[in-house]
């Protein structure tokens, strides 16, 4: 069961876009933006408070990547793939990302939740590529030795 | 408030005085490329030395310090690449300074604020020659910057410099001294054409909808820019949100729409911000909201962001998405221009293709058509990507060859590399080689080719891009975006995908090549969306261009451009083995054998080429022959 706090907190989203059908992206962004993930019966109270289906709604979460059943990590990495990236070689940059936290395509959350590495398709900085966004912070001109001491800065608690 | 034409003028007037007084302007570029190699820290750091200077004011109006000193956020100056860009200006005095840090802010205030010397070490060079203004670096004076005006001299947040520059000139032009059809009329006859990729004519969506019985319309504009490799539409947003607004104000007010959508990719936040402000600013001076500027027009503007999914580019599917359904596309006809958003008729054009309006209202289709050739009037942006020297955005007339594109604004190939290709139009487009350098780009043009102008991606490859790959890279997205809605589309492009990972992989057959075309023929005619119709054009693209690469993937097991994994032998080197069998140890496989202090060997036909072996190797014996 989720705490009392996370329906006032939807409530307040709820209230922003109002009770429509149409609502429902914008409200699942929000609550996204806020603990990092969707969580499930947050979906269903949703859904209610709107006046849509249960399933209705899921098939909208679902459908779009950004949404996540699942929590992530402290820091969410996506690394750039996108073609301008692809041919600067940005796929190096992930493979080291993965062997340095110990992920994978599959185990995208490292266990201590500290960090979710995905990859994205551009994120319209290709004039530096390759890239990376750390939440919402682009990193430019990446290389696999750039992104391993990012991750120990950022273990050791250092901003960037 | 601004509440009629007369207050207007009136502050354009007050505004463009305020424009004039600055002493001088610091112009930080921030657009996304300079954000992230640092460029909010410089403006911060400009801000903190002006603070503290005696006889400096830096606010907007009028004052009786020695000098004014403006320092402003810009859109995209252009050259990324060299980020983060600051300019100073002094009327029409401008300096370029490149690779800005934040340790430079000081001698730039001390020297060419304060003074008007030129810091040397910091301007754009190229071939040994220094550039000090903008218009004079050969990447910038190539271009015909017309939708990308403001960008790098504006405020991008300021619409009191949006207005003092001219900023709804256009609107006011639209809505007190021209009728509805007028409006529309002068943008059929300018031959704008959508810039999001299919070229069509922008006069004639507006015709169609203002035909419509119903009354309820809506105007929108798709800003889900999704093809990897382009960034234009996002560098409008973001550095000049104002005149995007002020075009499609123009478009509801022609086709008596009053309400507004934007649909932003969600990979862009920045551009997300400066909308919503621009949204506010507006709303609060009363330009946007109900009886604007003292008539009946009234317009109200809403904010979408993407959640991630490609095929909400498609127009249907962009629409569904705003109702709050999954983005899939539908069945036309009916088109968007009969039932759109909530079933309505809906003007829906891309970001670009509004940005065009306001210049087009105000100057006319005659001068419109001056620009660009015949058939595709006007300019386009592209963002020039890849291997090449300048990457960044740029903005020419339609009809430009590839020739001045890649050589004459973007320097030419990076670490003078050969050409290979040119990538146009993303995952939808196709490639155009050597041959097709001096053919003038436009819409039709380009068709002819088999590839699309798109967005206007332009991505640069050299002999180190692997063309099999690259068809494998665009079907691996579009695979992933597929919508899954026809059986075209999620059954071709996962079977395609299927064909060319195995041909990456060297496990590829010759009969392989005729069944991939095959499937990107039956996918391009029977999809049901944009989407799918153009997803097979890159491996049908690479397939007429680059066959003799897929062949010799598939026979001698060898890629030139040393890319596929699959195609590397890794092999050791006797003069430096010294026999140790540490390789051998390490191979997960048992590929390695031999004898100690004896140089081992490593068998192909078992090797994964995991790399294992030459990552521990002490003496570097172990090399990749390609």
């Amino acid at each position: 069961m989720l705490d009392q706090s996370y329906y006032q907190k939807v409530d307040e989203i709820i209230a922003c876009y109002g009770r429509k059908s149409s609502s429902l992206i914008p409200i699942m962004q929000d609550i996204q933006e806020a603990y990092r993930y969707l969580p499930g019966e947050l979906l269903t109270y949703v859904a209610e408070q709107i006046g849509i289906t249960e399933a209705k709604a899921y098939s909208v979460a679902t459908f779009y990547e950004n949404f996540s059943f699942e929590a992530k990590g402290k820091y969410v990495i996506k690394v750039c793939d996108g073609t301008a990236c692809h041919v600067r070689k940005s796929m190096p940059v992930l493979e080291a990302l993965y062997k340095k936290l110990g992920l994978s395509k599959k185990k995208r959350t490292t266990d201590d939740m500290m960090f979710t590495v995905e990859t994205v398709s551009c994120l319209g900085a290709c004039g530096l590529a390759p890239t990376m966004m750390v939440n919402e912070e682009v990193h430019p001109r990446m290389t696999p030795e750039k992104a391993e001491e990012l991750i120990d800065i950022l273990r050791g608690g250092g901003t960037v | 408030m601004i509440q009629n034409r007369e207050e207007l003028l009136q502050v354009r007037e007050t505004a463009g005085k305020a424009l004039d007084s600055y002493d001088c302007r610091i112009l930080v570029c921030s657009g996304t490329g300079c954000i992230a190699t640092g460029s909010e820290k410089i403006y911060e750091k400009f801000l903190e030395i002006c603070k503290d200077a005696p006889g400096v004011v830096l606010e907007f109006a009028p004052h009786d310090k020695d000098a004014h000193v403006g320092i402003k956020k810009t859109g995209c100056q252009g050259i990324c690449e060299l980020g983060p860009l600051v300019r100073i200006q002094k009327g029409d005095e401008v300096i370029q300074y490149t690779k800005v840090q934040v340790s430079d802010c000081e001698e730039i205030f001390e020297r060419s604020v304060k003074d008007n010397e030129v810091l040397e070490h910091l301007l754009y060079k190229q071939k040994g020659v220094s550039y000090k203004k903008p218009e004079e670096i050969p990447f910038i004076a190539k271009q015909t910057r017309l939708v990308l005006e403001n960008c790098g001299k504006v405020d991008a947040e300021s619409l009191d410099e949006y207005i003092a520059c001219g900023g709804f000139k256009a609107l006011e032009k639209a809505i007190f001294d021209m009728t509805e059809d007028q409006i529309i009329d002068e943008v059929d006859r300018s031959g704008l054409r959508g810039r999001g990729g299919g070229g069509f004519p922008a006069g004639k969506k507006w015709k169609q909808v203002a035909r419509q019985k119903e009354k309820t319309r809506y105007v929108v504009c798709n800003g889900d820019e999704g093809d990897p490799g382009a960034f234009m539409d996002g560098s409008v947003m973001e550095g000049d949100p104002y005149r995007l607004i002020e075009g499609m104000m123009i478009a509801a007010y022609a086709v008596k729409a009053a309400d507004g959508y934007i649909y932003v990719r969600a990979e862009y936040p920045m551009s997300v911000k400066r909308l919503r402000h621009a949204i506010a600013e507006l709303e609060s001076r009363g330009l946007l909201g109900d009886n604007i500027l003292g008539t009946d027009f009234c317009f109200h503007m809403h904010i979408n962001r993407g959640a991630g999914a490609f095929v909400c580019g498609e127009g249907s599917a962009l629409t569904a998405s705003i109702e709050g359904n999954r983005g899939m596309p539908r069945v036309k006809p009916p088109r968007t221009v009969e039932k759109g958003l909530w079933e309505r008729p809906t003007v829906l054009n891309n970001v670009e293709t509004f940005a065009n309006v306001p210049k087009i209202v105000l100057n006319g289709a005659d001068w419109y058509r001056s620009i660009g050739t015949e058939g595709s009037p006007g300019t386009k942006t592209f963002s020039l990507t890849g291997a090449i020297e300048n990457t960044g955005l740029i903005e020419v007339p339609m009809g430009t060859t590839l020739r001045e594109i890649i050589f004459d604004i973007g320097g030419g190939l990076k670490g003078g590399g050969n050409f290979k290709a040119v990538q146009i139009g993303g995952p939808s487009g196709g490639c155009l080689t050597e041959e097709h350098l001096d053919v003038p780009l436009d819409f039709d043009s380009v068709k002819k080719f088999g590839a699309i102008v798109g967005s206007g991606g332009l991505v640069v490859m050299d002999e180190h891009t692997c063309m099999v790959e690259v068809a494998r890279f665009f079907m691996s997205f579009t695979q992933r975006e597929s919508c899954g809605k026809c059986v075209p589309c999620r059954e071709g492009t996962k079977r395609m995908l299927e064909i060319l990972e195995k041909i990456v992989a060297g496990k590829g057959e010759l009969e392989d090549l005729d069944r991939l075309q095959e499937l990107a023929q039956m996918v391009k005619s029977m999809a049901l969306c944009g989407l799918g119709k153009s997803a097979p054009l890159p491996v049908l693209s690479t397939l007429r261009l680059f066959r003799d690469e897929y062949v010799e993937h598939i026979v001698d097991h060898k890629c030139r451009a040393k890319v596929c994994e699959a195609m590397k032998r890794y092999v050791i080197n006797p003069e430096f083995c010294k026999g140790c069998s540490k390789c051998a140890k390490n191979c997960p496989v048992g590929a390695i054998t031999g004898q100690i202090k004896k140089c081992y060997h490593i068998d192909p036909n078992i090797c994964i080429h995991c790399g294992a072996c030459k990552e521990n190797c002490a003496f570097d014996a172990i090399y990749v022959e390609d």
